[in-house]
């Protein structure tokens, strides 16, 4: 596995500048812009712009200094020509999204700071996704969706994903299911916007380009009111990722082999900048997947440039105008770290840590007794296509419960339409009926997090799980002494023929 | 007698008397007062005054409304029982999924929170946080390692354990959001130490934590630690929160 490490380290410049690197900081162009490699540096203050109040003729794009889409986007969401790492600052957010677990108590300090009868910033700005705890018998969690029901038409929000018929998810026309999928498939997610939301794998957005992280109660109640938050500038750790993708890795492989790298701190306060023709080639969803753990080494958020897949899988979704920003050439990164992609090999993540990584291969020896596919990490239309391609090219039986747990409606329809290649028209839900894995569930976070104790697929013993999921910390799926390890959905499926942790390379030829 | 000094002390402190403690110990109604073996404790600093008007009071939340972080930190200290944890604690282990559904703003559902505080830790921790059959922690100081809070966003983290009664975790490193988080909502005050106390000090030790000098003490142990200044958090701080700080700051109106 080859990576380097190294803070700063000097780097080696491949690739030849792309396209006129404009200085000014909102150049709008649809190339990524390579950084030629300089040493990093540290005295990022050096050629400051004027200050603003000053209205000094000289106040053009030239004379600013070079800043990461990161700090770009922040500098554009507060009103500010320039910023540097460090900064606080005052941001406009864009969007704003909240579910079921988080909602009910960030409404709740918002009516208390701001009165019974205050009213939103924007009814538009504004997603509520109840999809955490959804199909359960439990009380307060379908009281909990009821008080966002509740608050949704008092405010008259426009985007409320509601779900009444908890029995049938099929009958509710407006439920998406899991937040970060449906934000994107909705339409929600654009280039060079802010969007924060009460849960922490709101950094899934940065896919699209965007500023997007997790935030709690009380500074959601603060964003309800004033459509603002106050947020710190954070240095950007670069990585780099070239090479063609081999046919039996995916974007869960590649994130978690960063996490074991840099550990689960190793991102904390930071932006990941994830570029390479490796992330170029990746899809919206597995660039989504990239993002999704970010929060797993601790980053603020995580962020990878729009290009022509952004401007491809944005065509049908929205017509809200959005604007692009890219890294200046120029831009320091505190950090930057370079995959060969073609080297690396599929992983796992072993229990109790997201970054405790390990060779697949080399864990065939634990035998497992369940495995799970969902999340907003590995429960989208092309995880279960990844999946169902496994069990496709092996045309065996699973030797464990193999769960399916489509993260939205969506997902749940394209797994019972889409056709796998090679397979002469099957869908993908004919294949795993086939892999006798269990039936599709209705969508939801379901047993990610555990949940109520009724959670479909919720670890209730103490069981080894192989799982597309982000976390693997104790009592993350229900028993406190239950073995997480995370995986690509190859390897989960891999895996589940054997019922031990199996490289997918025994099946993908 | 410097164990018995230091038992008074802290029974002292329970009581939320102004005067000085007494050398006869006092049963506070509410709390469970471990028993102090004959320990060699070391005597007290001279620097570190006994001062009871200057420390917060441990008594458990006598209303359902989140305690506000002291604005004025440079008096400001925190004394008593520390429980210690490891690396990477996640939120997770602070308040297990399964009690999300409890609303914090909720004044009941708040203190149910603080019931369920650090459940989730392995039962490799012999000594449990909250003792069965007990809503409270007898442990106002959590003492952590790297990382902590990482995971989960949950505001209902650092809410439960401000609810069980911790007033301060110090801890070597913590993950970002949990930090904003402790801010945000005054729970609990979220202290830096220099070097890995954890390593340091046992569950049980009495300490004290001196913000304005940056520095905690062990009595237990007598040994003095460094602490690191609050940094950018501190004007939200001292402002008594984010929305008093933007209150203050102009950036919403007064109430």
């Amino acid at each position: 596995m080859a990576s380097s490490v190294g803070f700063p380290h000097p780097m080696f410049c491949l690739f030849n500048n792309k396209k006129d690197l404009s200085p000014s900081a909102f150049a709008s162009t649809s190339q990524t812009i390579y950084k030629c490699k300089k040493p990093v540096s540290k005295n990022i203050g050096m050629v400051m712009a004027p200050q603003q109040s000053e209205h000094k003729p000289a106040t053009t794009g030239s004379v600013k200094s070079p800043m990461t889409m990161t700090e770009k986007i922040l500098a554009r969401a507060s009103e500010k020509p320039q910023l540097r790492p460090g900064d606080n600052v005052w941001v406009n957010v864009d969007v704003f999204m909240t579910n079921d677990i988080s909602g009910p108590g960030s409404i709740g300090i918002f009516k208390k700071e701001f009165g019974e009868d205050a009213k939103l910033w924007d009814r538009e700005k504004i997603v509520v996704i109840p999809d955490h705890y959804i199909f359960t018998s439990d009380e307060r969690a379908n009281r909990n969706v009821d008080i966002l029901r509740e608050f949704s038409m008092e405010q008259n929000i426009k985007y409320f994903y509601d779900i009444k018929d908890l029995s049938n998810f099929k009958a509710n026309p407006n439920y998406k299911g899991v937040c970060h999928v449906a934000l994107a498939q909705e339409g929600h997610c654009r280039p060079g916007e802010v969007l924060l939301g009460t849960d922490s794998h709101t950094c899934t957005a940065g896919a699209f380009g965007q500023f997007a992280t997790g935030i709690g109660n009380t500074e959601a109640g603060f964003v309800l009111g004033t459509g603002k938050l106050l947020l710190k500038v954070p240095q950007t750790l670069r990585f780099v990722m070239d090479g063609e993708m081999p046919h039996y890795l995916l974007a869960k492989d590649l994130i978690l082999q960063i996490i074991g790298e840099i550990s689960v701190a190793g991102a904390t306060y930071k932006s990941m900048e994830f570029i390479g023709t490796t992330v170029e080639s990746l899809s919206m969803e597995e660039r989504m997947t990239l993002c999704n753990m970010v929060i797993e080494a601790g980053g603020k958020n995580g962020v990878v440039s729009t290009d022509s897949t952004t401007f491809k899988y944005l065509e049908d979704k929205t017509s809200v105008p959005y604007e692009p920003l890219y890294s200046d050439a120029q831009a320091s990164f505190l950090s930057e770290f370079r995959f060969a992609v073609s080297k690396l090999e599929p992983l796992v993540a072993k229990p109790h840590s997201p970054d405790n990584r390990a060779l697949a291969r080399e864990c065939k020896d634990i035998k497992i007794d369940r495995v799970y596919i969902g999340s907003c990490t590995g429960g989208k239309t092309e995880d279960f296509l990844a999946a169902a391609k496994v069990f496709l090219a092996s045309g065996r039986k699973v030797k464990v419960p193999t769960f399916l747990v489509p993260a939205t409606q969506k997902v749940w329809m394209d797994i019972y339409t889409v056709t796998v290649p090679g397979s002469g028209g099957k869908t993908c839900s004919q294949i795993f009926e086939e892999a006798g894995c269990d039936t599709p569930a209705s969508p939801s976070c379901a047993a990610c997090m555990g949940g109520p104790k009724d959670t479909y697929a919720r670890m209730n013993e103490a069981q080894v799980c192989v799982s597309t999921t982000n976390r693997n910390f104790p009592g993350r799926m229900g028993h406190k002494e239950g073995q997480i390890y995370l995986a690509s959905p190859y390897t989960a499926a891999a895996s589940a023929l054997t019922g031990y942790i199996t490289d997918p390379r025994e099946f993908l030829q | 007698m410097a164990a018995s000094l230091s038992q008074a002390l802290y029974l002292a402190t329970f009581t939320s008397s102004a005067s000085k403690p007494s050398a006869s110990p006092i049963s506070p109604p509410s709390i469970k007062v471990p028993t102090f073996s004959p320990l060699t404790v070391q005597p007290l600093s001279s620097a570190f005054t006994p001062n009871v008007a200057h420390v917060i009071t441990l008594t458990p939340h006598a209303t359902s409304t989140p305690s506000s972080i002291p604005s004025d930190t440079s008096t400001t200290t925190f004394h008593g029982l520390c429980y210690v944890v490891g690396d990477n604690i996640d939120t997770d282990q602070i308040i297990p999924a399964e009690y999300l559904t409890l609303v914090p703003s909720n004044p009941a559902e708040y203190e149910k929170l603080g019931s369920y505080a650090l459940i989730g830790l392995p039962s490799s921790y012999a000594t449990r946080f909250i003792e069965p059959n007990e809503t409270k922690t007898k442990y106002s100081i959590l003492i952590g390692g790297a990382n902590f809070g990482c995971g989960s966003s949950r505001e209902h983290a650092p809410v439960a354990l401000g609810a069980a009664g911790v007033k301060a975790v110090v801890a070597e490193s913590y993950a970002r959001i949990f930090f904003r988080n402790s801010v945000a909502t005054g729970e609990v005050y979220p202290v830096e130490s220099e070097v890995r106390i954890c390593e340091e000090c046992k569950t049980g030790d009495v300490v004290t934590i001196e913000l304005g000098e940056s520095r905690l003490i062990n009595h237990t142990t007598g040994k003095e630690y460094k602490l690191k200044p609050i940094g950018d958090a501190g004007p939200v701080i001292e402002a008594g929160g984010i929305f008093a700080y933007a209150r203050k700051t102009g950036m919403i109106p007064s109430q």
